[in-house]
């Protein structure tokens, strides 16, 4: 029971301390502005990770291998989702006419 | 062994120490359908991100979010998340006060969290920012709205369990939900970070 305890208080602390450093770069000129996105993300995936751990208690021991892999089978399609619809739609939007050329073409 | 039956023997039938116990089974389960529920999101989550710059000459994210009321429901959430696990852990271990208080607590927290994201949403609809303002504000409402539903449904479920426990006391099978709910909890909160990410710290600076 302490150790799971000890978990949760440990994921709390790790959390908060993320949640802070990301309004801390979010709100002041700390980290180069172009470059905030990329430091947000960063930190929200480290977050996702110390919930993943601390809270959900994941693991890579022997009574935790299906969880595992069924959470890596998640990731892989998460990220066929996200990154597959933006890089789709970029690349739509750059090839696509614009739609006044588009009208008098068709005039 | 018994050499003469030995398919009898479980273990020896699966190669490890026999068929796993429902507790892991139905926590498996209930993993898949929570990735699933997270790959639901991941679609809401691509669909506003592509979304956001088409504001339609309307408002957009950085006239209408604010930093304040979001930090405050991060908060909310983030301390239910750590009240549901010790709730759970206490439930478990039939500490009955510790988790009648922490899920006391679990719900207080949610309801809050609730509570600042209706009161965001009437100051949108009011401010004439409702979802059908722009393709960004349905975007919006959708993945925010799907979050909070959630919520509440997670309100309900929390609301019925305990119920369940404080009228026929800490039976097997209502303790084995609960621990469902801390996994559906937490991985309310792994998708409210990137909610506050994507949508409130991108979208207000």
């Amino acid at each position: 029971m302490a150790a799971r305890v000890a978990s949760y208080t440990a994921g709390l602390a790790l959390a908060l301390l993320l949640t802070a450093a990301s309004f801390l770069v979010s709100k002041s000129g700390l980290i180069w502005a172009p470059g905030v996105p990329v430091g947000l993300a960063v930190l929200a995936v480290a977050q996702m990770g110390v919930h993943l751990v601390f809270f959900l208690r994941m693991s890579t021991g022997p009574d935790n291998v299906n969880n595992a892999l069924a959470l890596a089978f998640g990731v892989l399609i998460v990220t066929l989702v996200v990154a597959g619809t933006l890089w789709i739609m970029t690349h739509l939007n750059a090839n696509m006419m614009p739609a006044r050329a588009l009208m008098e073409m068709s005039r | 062994m018994n050499a003469a039956a030995p398919t009898a023997d479980p273990a020896a039938a699966t190669g490890g120490s026999g068929p796993a116990s429902v507790a892991i089974t139905v926590a498996y389960g209930f993993w898949i359908f929570l990735l699933s529920d997270i790959i639901m999101f991941s679609a809401m989550f691509a669909s506003y991100a592509v979304l956001t710059p088409r504001i339609a000459g309307g408002p957009g994210p950085r006239e209408l979010f604010e930093l304040r009321p979001a930090g405050i429901e991060t908060l909310c959430l983030l301390f239910s998340s750590f009240t549901c696990g010790l709730g759970v852990l206490a439930v478990e271990h039939r500490r009955m006060r510790m988790f009648f208080i922490c899920f006391a607590l679990t719900f207080v927290l949610g309801a809050a969290f609730l509570a600042l994201e209706l009161s965001e949403f009437s100051r949108l609809l009011a401010a004439g920012a409702g979802p059908a303002r722009s393709a960004f504000l349905s975007a919006f409402f959708s993945l925010v709205g799907l979050h909070g539903v959630h919520i509440a449904a997670g309100l309900l479920w929390l609301t019925f369990n305990v119920a369940q426990i404080a009228v026929n006391g800490p039976l097997e099978f209502v303790i084995r939900r609960l621990g469902c709910f801390g996994l559906f909890w937490h991985a309310l909160d792994i998708v409210w970070v990137g909610i506050l990410t994507l949508v409130y710290l991108m979208g207000a600076r």
